[in-house]
């Protein structure tokens, strides 16, 4: 059954493959809350429904707990996160210094606990490190995507701009072939939506779990026969850079719930 | 048409025929074994309901006829009932047909649940009908039927 | 540390029909899919949700793996008096985890 789905998958993909790189008009810019059937939006709506919430639940306790040989919380430096985390989300990935290079939310999360908690870092996609970037990012919930003007990160954006584009795998598609030019159209049953990255770390019915944007990344390179980048790779924090820069203005919506 | 008879199982089949169990027993051989001992629709509700008959009507089984994804597909059970000491809905069981096993959920109620209502998330493994069996206080029983159709991602993980 | 989110209304008049919903943080594997590396991943499912109202129990379920991950239960329950709404998930090894809350009848 699932070779069919594949088959028919690679044979829209075919199609989807005349491309030209045009981007999509500020005023067509749609969440793909707005993609979604109703049943799934409702299941998003409401908190007291929606799954990801436990996610940001199980963060708003870890940000209260000590951690480390510093034996700190979160919230012994940042206090309340209602108030010292709005908006964070909002303009993230930021440029960090120390590195020479930009990092994203859950980089910034590890980095803390690394530096101030002198904590081991939290796996990628471990419960834990999701559960703090979901408390955080869900603090801006509602607020526009803004991300930060730092000079420093324009290369490193233009480089996440570049791998958009970039035709990559077996079935030879660039992530522009789909999401650019041929959203609203259908790959197999599902809706190609404009992929921003406006919930994450968000519930994805497909994983049965909470996942980062670094995953649903990975996820598309498998998907056109790809070699994806390894969680915490350079090129995918310049994707998240480009990626939050073409969502600029759609409104943060974490945790989202996705088909 | 003439076929060399051969033995199975005591029994003479001819050698298309022979082929055919054959096919049908790698297969079977292949199948997980609880795949194997799944009971049909019909059986799972006559162990629910111990054989007795079930009606139409009285209840509601809500199931969206087209799901975008089957790990989480909601679904809500109302049933007519006043729901008093004397007259209340006892259980709700909610069956598919074509999951690994036939049995989704089997809900408690009593008098002080005050409405027959309940909802939940399932997981339907492809398109398929649904059945929900209420079981009253006077002993009868109820039932509602949907079908759902169920559409797969088009980009799944690869777990490997 | 149990990872469930309960909705029960804070105050509820005599008699009102209120409605009660329970999610619990939970794989529900089925018992029927394959790792990456071709074993079976075992089965691990929440198999029972209990409700009691001060102590009386009031609603409960038997779950089986069709459903969903991270379980989710809406039900209605009446208002009696005023107290405790506790909520009880054990998986398959016989494990609890609870959650509760208040609710104020007038």
């Amino acid at each position: 059954m699932h070779a069919l789905w594949r088959l028919a998958a690679v044979s829209a993909a075919t199609i989807c493959g005349i491309v030209s790189a045009a981007g999509i008009e500020d005023g067509e810019k749609r969440s793909g809350f707005d993609f979604m059937t109703p049943e799934t939006q409702a299941l998003q709506a409401d908190d007291m429904s929606n799954p990801g919430m436990l996610w940001v639940l199980q963060g708003e306790q870890l940000w209260q707990q000590a951690e480390g040989r510093a034996d700190v919380a979160c919230a012994g430096c940042h206090d309340n996160a209602s108030r010292t985390m709005r908006g964070v989300a909002a303009r993230y990935p930021a440029f960090e210094a120390a590195r020479g290079r930009p990092i994203d939310l859950a980089g910034r999360i590890n980095s803390c606990r690394a530096e101030r908690q002198q904590a081991e870092a939290l796996a990628p996609e471990s419960d834990a490190l999701l559960a703090l970037t979901a408390y955080v990012a869900h603090q801006s919930r509602g607020m526009p995507i803004t991300p930060a003007t730092d000079p420093r990160l324009a290369p490193f954006r233009d480089n996440g701009r570049r791998l958009f584009q970039s035709r990559i795998g077996q079935l030879d598609l660039s992530c522009a072939s789909c999401h650019d030019d041929n959203w609203g159209k259908r790959l197999g049953g599902s809706v190609i939506p404009q992929a921003h990255p406006t919930g994450y770390p968000l519930y994805r019915l497909e994983w049965q779990t909470v996942g980062s944007l670094q995953r649903r990344l990975r996820n598309c390179m498998v998907g056109v026969r790809a070699e994806p980048f390894a969680f915490g790779a350079p090129e995918l924090v310049d994707l998240e850079l480009h990626l939050t820069e073409r969502a600029r203005g759609l409104l943060v919506e974490t945790p989202a719930v996705r088909p | 048409m003439h076929e060399d008879p051969l033995r199975v199982h005591g029994g003479l089949v001819g050698r298309r025929q022979f082929f055919r169990v054959g096919i049908t027993g790698l297969l079977v051989i292949s199948l997980p074994h609880r795949a194997l001992a799944r009971p049909s629709l019909d059986e799972a509700i006559r162990s629910f309901t111990g054989g007795a008959n079930v009606l139409d009507g009285r209840v509601r089984l809500d199931l969206p006829p087209l799901v975008e994804n089957g790990n989480a597909v909601g679904i809500a059970v109302v049933a007519e009932s006043p729901m008093t000491e004397d007259d209340h809905v006892r259980r709700i069981a909610v069956f598919n047909e074509k999951n690994p096993e036939a049995n989704v959920a089997v809900f408690h109620l009593g008098p002080r649940s005050g409405r027959a209502t309940v909802s939940t998330r399932i997981r339907l493994a492809t398109s398929q009908v649904v059945v929900a069996v209420a079981e009253m206080s006077d002993g009868s029983f109820w039932s509602s039927r949907a079908s759902a159709i169920v559409t797969l991602a088009a980009c799944i993980e690869d777990l490997s | 540390m149990a990872r469930a989110l309960v909705n029960v209304p804070k105050a509820a008049k005599q008699g009102e029909v209120v409605e009660i919903k329970a999610m619990i943080a939970h794989p529900m594997e089925t018992g029927y899919r394959v790792s990456p590396n071709g074993s079976n991943i075992p089965r691990d499912i929440i198999r029972r949700f209990a409700c009691t109202y001060s102590g009386e129990e009031v609603f409960s379920a038997d779950l089986f793996p069709a459903v969903s991950a991270n379980p989710f239960i809406a039900f209605t329950l009446i208002a009696t008096t005023s107290g405790t709404i506790e909520f009880t998930w054990t998986d398959d090894a016989g494990t609890a985890q609870t959650a509760s809350a208040m609710i104020t009848v007038s």
